[in-house]
């Protein structure tokens, strides 16, 4: 086990290597700039900026070296020092805005992991050992409905239910009063109060795809001769069905959480800039339409290291549930 | 079916019950006939084709043009269809809607829409309206159904901002939502065939590499990367254009899944009798993949090309509501979405959201296809 976590954290660098690569350069090779971005900006306001002003700035920020030289010097700072470089329109180091942000995406992911399997696995249990039965095609017609429906009108459907119906606006992650202010007890209870809302919505896709990989794997269990051995045996029913058959089928489950996770956070970016969440969805997206180029970069990087970390994580999990993995590659 | 064999504890395969008409059906039969025994999937289908000929001919099928507007009927609500009336002459079929009669709430400076009975809209098929030129060059002003009286109020979906009709609009959307799923995926399956073949045709170091690469792409969180793609198109940039640039943003990420297809297949393939035959009778390569290997896995690229397509519909439509996508004047569903941008807008008029259940139709249909011709695709089984 030892061997085989140190290989796979090893094969983990070349990723992150790659994920850094990406995240700059989409940001940086597109034309123009936040200085062009500015320039534009105070044209709209019917104001020249002048061109020497542009380069100054240009020089300031560090915008008019090569490409290669602006990544290194990012990358390195971001790996040595922490440091994620300078948010031009925040006026502020990028770490200080990326860091509370960056909290609250992992709670809203791993929220939302809990949700699907607590919802997912029983349904799918259910679904194979009560086949063909109504509850059985409720759940692959609500399964495949929630495939169907984009998250974010998920999202915008949800709202409106709680505004219209039940008179609550439910955009964010706290109420007005707790935004801003530091952890307490109080702000926790306040975030629970609002996450259940965003983690259900965005839990709908993954819940889908969970209900049905369940149904089908342990289907192919059920009437395998083992099953008959042990019920010929004499075993209970309920106990027979958790020992066995279950455990077997969520080995696929298992090593299909990657995508889930990778679902999740990539569907969290647009269901946070519908509802309005504290996480890093709406800054990055402000941060593209800016030219942020940092901030930008920055929360690409940090959503992809999230989703790099998180495979590390399930390959270590399905490696310790089955060891023939762990022989065969560690 | 299976049956459980109590005697050798095995279980065997119920003899098949199913009678093909004739002796010895081709390889597109099987699929066919296996095909059409999936329900699900065949409503799917039907139900794609009708989104790929509304796509084709919306102008006809829409009562009123694209950017017909009337700030009259700003945020009018979806009126109700009646079937008939009775004009003191007894029950007569006659579909129509009521016209309304509007208010203005000076101290909200709303317009509230209430139905006026007194003024029914009578409705039509083959209805004279605005001119327009079918397929571009066949000039008529027939629409398929609408007002009897061209410019009567007639919005089944409900208006927008600017009173342009919902129905009409989201009859319009079909053709690029539709078709930005097509080409997207058209891209992905060249990516997809030609990496994918390599891959599986060379095998060893290769192959590895680019296993890996499709591996790390897969663990890529798509959506910023779309989204800071996307936003990177400047605002100049021509809607034509533009929605070519998206394509291309969608494929680029979306063609790890075929490549993956593909691969699988020629590894699968390549020892197989019939190839090796090929290959001793003096066949090249390129012979043996498009004469001998691709007609068996047909089937299967276009199941999965039919399971991608949904996946392109739905990124291309939260980027457009994000406002980072397709621009007016090209309109697909998501352009239409974006009217619905807060919650206050959805609950004064939630039937801005209806373009969202075109959205969902189509890619349930998708799914039930591409599920059904999964299925289908690998007849031998069973």
């Amino acid at each position: 086990m030892g061997s085989f976590m140190i290989r796979r954290i090893i094969y983990a660098i070349p990723a992150l290597i790659a994920v850094s690569l990406i995240s700059f350069l989409v940001i940086a090779i597109p034309p123009g700039d936040y200085v062009t971005r500015l320039a534009e900006m105070s044209a709209a306001a019917g104001d020249v900026m002048p061109m020497a002003e542009q380069e100054a700035m240009r020089k300031a920020y560090g915008l008019d070296l090569p490409l290669m030289v602006q990544y290194w010097n990012w990358i390195s700072g971001v790996v040595l020092r922490g440091d994620f470089g300078y948010s031009f329109s925040f006026n502020l180091p990028v770490k200080d805005v990326i860091w509370p942000r960056l909290g609250l995406t992992i709670v809203l992911s791993v929220a939302s992991l809990l949700f699907i399997w607590v919802v997912a696995i029983p349904i799918g249990i259910f679904s194979a050992v009560k086949r063909y039965s109504a509850g059985d095609y409720l759940a692959t017609f609500l399964g495949f409905l929630g495939l169907a429906i984009p998250n974010f009108l998920l999202a915008l459907a949800a709202m409106y239910i709680a505004f219209a119906w039940f008179g609550v606006n439910v955009g964010g992650l706290f109420s007005p009063q707790y935004v801003e202010a530091p952890w307490s007890w109080e702000r926790v209870l306040d975030l629970l109060g609002h996450l259940w809302l965003p983690m259900i919505v965005l839990g709908t896709a993954g819940t889908a795809s969970v209900i049905r990989v369940i149904r089908a794997n342990l289907l192919d269990e059920l009437h395998k001769p083992y099953v008959t051995a042990a019920r010929a045996k004499g075993k209970g029913e309920f106990s027979l069905l958790m020992k066995y058959p279950v455990r077997h089928a969520l080995n696929p489950f298992v090593s299909g959480q990657n995508d889930i996770f990778v679902d999740i956070v990539s569907g969290g970016t647009i269901v946070a800039i519908v509802m309005g969440l504290q996480t890093t969805g709406p800054l990055l997206l402000d941060a593209l339409r800016t030219q942020d180029m940092y901030m930008a970069s920055s929360f690409i990087l940090m959503l992809s290291v999230l989703v790099v970390i998180g495979t590390l994580l399930s390959d270590l999990l399905l490696a310790w549930l089955d060891p023939r993995i762990r022989y065969q590659q560690g | 079916m299976s049956t459980f064999d109590e005697t050798t504890g095995q279980v065997a395969p119920a003899a098949k019950t199913h009678q093909r008409g004739r002796g010895f059906d081709g390889h597109w039969a099987l699929v066919w006939q296996k095909f059409l025994r999936h329900r699900l999937g065949v409503a799917g289908g039907v139900v794609v084709i009708l989104a790929y000929v509304v796509a084709a001919i919306p102008e006809f099928l829409a009562p009123v043009t694209l950017e017909a507007y009337n700030p009259a009927y700003s945020y009018a609500p979806p009126q109700t269809l009646h079937l008939g009336r009775d004009e003191g002459e007894g029950w007569q079929f006659r579909p129509h809607v009521n016209a309304y009669k509007s208010e203005i709430d000076y101290n909200s400076g709303r317009r509230t829409f209430v139905d006026d009975e007194s003024q029914p809209v009578d409705l039509g098929l083959f209805v004279e309206g605005e001119s327009y030129n079918l397929f571009g060059f066949i000039p008529t002003n027939r629409h398929l159904f609408g007002p009897v009286i061209e410019g009567q109020p007639f919005f089944l979906f409900g208006a927008d901002r600017l009173g342009r009709d919902i129905l009409s609009r989201t009859i319009y959307g079909t053709r690029i939502s539709m078709t930005i799923g097509l080409i997207g995926v058209a891209l992905s399956l060249v990516f997809g065939i030609l990496i994918g073949g390599i891959s599986g045709l060379f095998g060893g170091v290769t192959d590895n590499v680019i296993q890996r690469l499709i591996e790390f792409i897969q663990s890529v969180p798509a959506i910023p990367l779309w989204i800071g793609l996307a936003a990177a198109i400047p605002a100049s940039v021509p809607p034509l254009q533009v929605y070519f640039l998206i394509t291309i943003i969608l494929s680029v990420l979306g063609w790890t899944s075929l490549a993956r297809v593909v691969r699988g297949r020629f590894l699968a393939m390549r020892n197989e009798d019939f190839v090796k035959a090929a290959r001793l009778d003096g066949c090249g390569p390129v012979r043996i993949i498009f004469r001998h290997m691709l007609p068996s896995f047909l089937s299967h690229i276009i199941a999965t090309v039919s399971l991608a397509i949904p996946g392109m519909i739905l990124a291309e439509t939260a980027l457009s509501y994000l406002g980072i996508g397709l621009r007016t004047p090209i309109v697909s569903w998501g352009v239409l979405l974006q009217e619905a941008q807060n919650v206050r807008t959805i609950a004064s008029a939630p039937w801005l959201l209806l373009p969202g259940a075109a959205v969902v139709v189509a890619v349930l249909a998708l799914n039930f296809l591409g599920d059904g011709l999964r299925d289908a695709a690998d007849p031998y089984s069973d």
